[in-house]
């Protein structure tokens, strides 16, 4: 401290050279390679919202073939040329390649990187008060690694052979061997090759995330005064840190058994009138490494999405979250499970049936802080005063969704009911509800949330009201009804249900073209949200400095942040982020950068002692200032 | 039905249109009148009831669409683990479907009810211990029980075959599954090696091992009632999961590494067929593990039988030996005068010479 203050005066000198030092970017440095973390979660954003349209049109021509399996697709020709076959029908293999893309896509490219990619990159900085990322090229570099990533992931798309098809698992030894179905051949190591470059991508954006969040908090902000935001994404990156390169360690073993002879995952293959001389590797080794990452995954793309939620719901409910610390808990409590839960996918792969065990106690016991959360949610929405704008619609369809996709779960994860479930349209639904749609909800909710900040201007609020409702509505009638028929024992990634005979294919025609249909519309009102963002950047309402009333830190800079956030000094935070409606006060919240020697008739009398910390936290500016300037 | 189908989509998007038609206008109406600087506008109220209403149909094309497919779930399990199993499932079903009728309900009215009153101040309430305790000690208390129900019901399923279970080997391969049972005189299964696989012994058989000389093959998978049954599975080219929907049995099948699963068939086809009223009814056995192009057609038929018409049906099988003589050639010397037993007395002229020169 001491130190901070004798050198206070060099550092003001400092800081006047280094604002000189500032050159206008040019247009590559401004919007390209920008090292900017708000103009790096807006490229994250765009990226992620046109994955989105691809990985959600795949699924609308898989969703053709199982809800109308006598259709005639021949135009779909011009897109698909080949893989609509002789008959007008869709390609068997190539149904099995939409599937697995499908679901890279979604999973990786639209909720890690469009979700967690967006707002960790524009949130942290601005929520903790910062200037920007710890390190704004390794950002920066995140980014174009991920984009990289992209391309080669896309361009799989056009190949001959057809991208990678062994789903989005890519179980080997189907995905090692390309004799095995052609979209194990450069499909899959174009796949491979990609993901090893979203590894990269991911892995330089978690640890940027965690460095900045543990050092670049502006004074005052402790960690228990961080937004919730802040803390989901903490956790985001850090189980993100440790399980994406497990992730990578499969993929390359992988890697060595297709194309350096190598056996890890492969042992006794006859296939295709050949007996390969591949022995004592196991196919099971990879499912226990791709899960250890797969699970993580899960909550990767969940917490931030339950984070922004709880920022949401607090705001527009002008209420604080309730059990602050308990939402911190569960989520703490949420990552730690996350890692000792993974074979609970591989209940009946042949796995130890006492291991077994131990993963359905380890799973089940999850399930108590998401019903914390779910019911902390619940409490925050009790007595509020709610404002419904679209990012609160999306906030609270998460919460439902959240709820109905996770109680599944408690069943999936008892093994003995496994049995028969595993597999089936049953687990489509439960993570279709859980997983992907109810974080899809946080990215939405998300985007209505921060458009302001982002453009500095407002989205159209009846196009988002227009496309929540149709949203929340069409995302049940998809994912609902397929409850019914996993119970029903219709397995997944079937291209027909023919086989399973005695009529039962038959009995859910119609629940399957409905599903087909409201998939459709669902997909279609998307186009509202498309228009509505593209058009408001440019012609949306001005927006004001704070359009919500919200108490966090990004609501203090300028409507349109410029390099660095706030022209002048980072504001010190003195108060947690959720004063809203506290009694005594005239305003219905009191920001974070307000001290308590300012509000006096709302103070609580633990606050009116922190009254004098303030004086050090003032102090602690030269520091700040300096740690800019090294 | 399909034109029910296309009714629902007319309807979903005259719906559409109104929707948007009539918040445009609202929003038109009133755009005047509202505060610019607030986040709050006159569709506030629209989506408070819009919640209401989602929770009303919701719950009704719940309940209405559960109904109408509740026929076509699977009918009752035809094996001793598959009825707890699926008890068990209902059970479970109830308590998280009473959950999650629960907390909707609160979250949708809630959403409701304190939708934003200008006359109204939200209430300040960070938290409540006592609260927060008292749901997180029930849901673990709901959670030990389901856990500890579902593990002793895991431990009965995975546990050691009784030592008289029928043993039964499947085979998954692209695209189809071979089925090899132990045999009318050892009735034990003998060995199989990956490389000795040709054309026609497609499993693989060791006929070094003598356990191997009476073993049978078959395309369709009898299983006899009231007995426990071990199936013993592997695959030979990439991942399976053998799926026995009716008797709630599911396993994977694993190149290189030979999986298990053990149960009593409790309902023989003919039954399951006077119980479904479907006089075609067959059991089936699907693949579940995504494993190329032929995937969902990947099944063969399963016949539970009477223990005495499964004897019958055993009886009737001829040895793989007996089938293919040439196969005689494999089994090493000592061995010879025991596989010779399963060579049929009168080898039909090609085989001639194999069968001289063994005997």
């Amino acid at each position: 401290m001491s130190t901070a203050t004798t050198h206070a005066e060099e550092v003001h000198v400092h800081a006047h050279d280094h604002e000189h030092e500032h050159h206008e970017p040019n247009f590559i440095q401004k919007y390209i390679f920008s090292e900017d973390h708000k103009t790096i979660a807006k490229q994250y954003l765009i990226m992620g919202i046109l994955w989105a349209f691809v990985g959600g049109s795949l699924s609308i021509m898989f969703r053709l073939q199982l809800g109308f399996p006598e259709m005639q697709l021949d135009w779909l020709r011009p897109i698909l040329g080949e893989w609509i076959d002789e008959s007008g029908k869709l390609d068997k293999e190539f149904y099995l390649a939409l599937v697995t893309m499908h679901g890279t896509i979604m999973v990786f490219f639209v909720l890690t990187a469009g979700l967690s990619g967006t707002f960790s990159n524009f949130l942290i900085p601005l929520q903790i008060g910062a200037r920007d990322m710890a390190s704004g090229f390794i950002n920066m570099l995140s980014f174009w690694f991920f984009f990289l990533s992209s391309a080669v992931m896309f361009s799989s798309l056009f190949i001959e052979t057809g991208p990678a098809s062994g789903g989005w698992v890519i179980y080997p030894p189907l995905s090692a061997l390309p004799q095995a179905m052609p979209g194990s051949g450069l499909g899959m190591t174009l796949w491979l090759t990609s993901m090893a470059f979203f590894i990269v991508s991911s892995l330089m954006g978690g640890i940027n995330y965690i460095c900045t969040i543990i050092n670049l908090r502006t004074r005052g902000m402790t960690f228990t005064r961080m937004p919730l935001t802040i803390w989901s994404f903490f956790f985001t990156a850090i189980l993100g840190l440790l399980s994406f390169p497990v992730l990578l360690s499969a993929a390359l073993l992988l890697i060595f058994d297709r194309s350096f002879g190598t056996s890890f995952y492969l042992s006794e293959i006859y296939i295709q009138g050949q007996a390969l001389p591949n022995m004592g590797g196991s196919p099971i080794l990879y499912q226990h490494l791709f899960w250890f990452l797969g699970h993580p995954e899960v909550y990767i793309v969940l917490l931030p999405a339950l984070g922004m939620t709880s920022e949401i719901i607090a705001t527009n409910s002008r209420k604080p979250i309730f059990g602050y610390r308990a939402m911190i808990g569960s989520m703490m409590g949420i990552t730690l499970l996350a890692f000792i839960v993974w074979a609970h996918h591989m209940f009946v792969t042949g796995m130890n049936p006492f291991l077994g065990s131990v993963f359905m106690f380890l799973t089940l016991i999850i399930a108590v802080p998401s019903a914390v959360k779910a019911f902390n949610y619940i409490t925050t929405l009790w007595k509020g005063n709610l404002i419904f704008t679209p990012a609160m619609l999306f906030s609270i369809g998460l919460v439902s969704l959240f709820i109905s996709g996770g109680v599944t779960g408690i069943i999936l994860g008892n093994s003995a009911l496994d049995i028969n479930l595993h597999d089936t349209y049953f687990v489509v639904a439960h993570f279709h509800l859980v997983m992907g749609s109810a974080s899809f909800f946080g990215l939405m909710a998300g985007v209505y949330h921060w458009y302001p900040k982002m453009f500095g201007r407002m989205m159209n609020k009846t196009l988002g009201y227009i496309h929540f409702w149709a949203t929340f509505v069409g995302v049940y009638c998809v994912f609902f009804p397929m409850h019914y028929t996993g119970i029903a024992g219709f397995p997944r990634r079937y291209y027909s249900f023919t086989a399973l005979g005695n009529g039962r294919e038959e009995a859910f025609t119609d629940l399957n073209a409905f599903i087909s249909i409201a998939a459709i519309l669902t997909f279609s009102a998307q186009a509202i949200f498309f228009f509505n963002f593209f058009y408001s950047m440019f012609k949306g309402k001005k927006a004001t400095q704070n359009p919500w009333n919200s108490t966090t830190l990004e609501w203090t800079t300028p409507v349109i942040a410029g390099h660095g956030n706030w022209p002048g000094e980072i504001p010190a935070v003195y108060r947690w982020p959720y004063d809203y409606s506290k009694p005594g006060s005239a305003t219905d919240f009191i920001p974070q950068n307000v001290p308590y020697s300012a509000t006096p008739e709302s103070n609580l009398p633990e606050e009116n002692e922190e009254i004098a910390n303030e004086k050090a936290i003032e102090s602690l500016l030269a520091a700040q200032n300096e740690s800019y300037n090294r | 039905m399909n034109y029910l189908i296309a009714l629902l989509s007319v309807v979903f998007f005259i719906l559409a249109i109104s929707v948007i038609a009539k918040s445009m206008k609202l929003n038109k109406n009133l755009a005047q009148g509202e505060d610019e600087s607030s986040a709050l506008d006159s569709s506030n109220n629209t989506n408070a009831y819009g919640m209401l209403i989602f929770w009303l149909l919701g719950t009704i094309a719940g309940v209405w669409s559960f109904q109408n497919s509740l026929p076509d779930f699977l009918p009752e399990a035809a094996s001793k683990h598959g009825l707890e199993t699926d008890k068990m499932f209902w059970v479970s079903m109830a308590v998280v479907t009473m959950a999650f009728f629960v907390t909707n309900t609160l979250l949708l009215f809630f959403a409701f009810k304190y939708r934003y009153n200008k006359d109204r101040k939200a209430t300040f309430y960070p938290v409540n211990h006592k609260l927060e305790l008292i749901w997180t000690v029930i849901p673990a208390i709901v959670m030990a029980i389901l856990v500890f129900t579902g593990w002793r019901t895991w431990r009965d399923i995975t546990s050691q075959a009784p030592s008289d279970a029928v043993v039964i080997e499947i085979t998954g391969h692209q695209f189809g599954w071979y089925v090899r049972y132990g045999g009318n005189d050892d009735n034990q299964l003998g060995n199989y090696n990956y490389k000795l696989i040709d054309e026609t012994n497609s499993i693989g058989i060791d006929y070094t091992d003598k356990n191997s000389f009476d073993d049978f093959t078959a395309n369709e998978l009898h299983l006899p009632k009231g007995k426990p049954v071990l199936l013993k599975i592997h695959a030979q080219d990439v991942l399976h999961s053998v799926y026995l929907p009716y008797q709630r049995v599911k396993m994977d099948a694993v190149p290189g590494m030979p999986t298990k699963f053990w149960f009593t068939p409790t309902l023989s086809t003919d039954e399951m067929r006077a119980k479904t009223g479907n006089k075609d009814f067959n059991y089936k056995l699907n693949c579940t593990e995504i494993c190329g192009r032929g995937h969902f057609g990947m099944a063969i038929t399963v016949f539970v039988d009477e223990p005495e018409d499964y004897k019958k049906w055993c009886a009737e099988q001829k040895p793989f030996l007996a089938m293919n003589p040439a196969y005689l050639e494999k089994v090493p010397a000592n061995l010879k005068a025991k596989a010779s037993k399963y060579i049929p007395a009168e080898p039909i002229a090609t085989d001639s010479t194999a069968a001289a020169a063994a005997l």
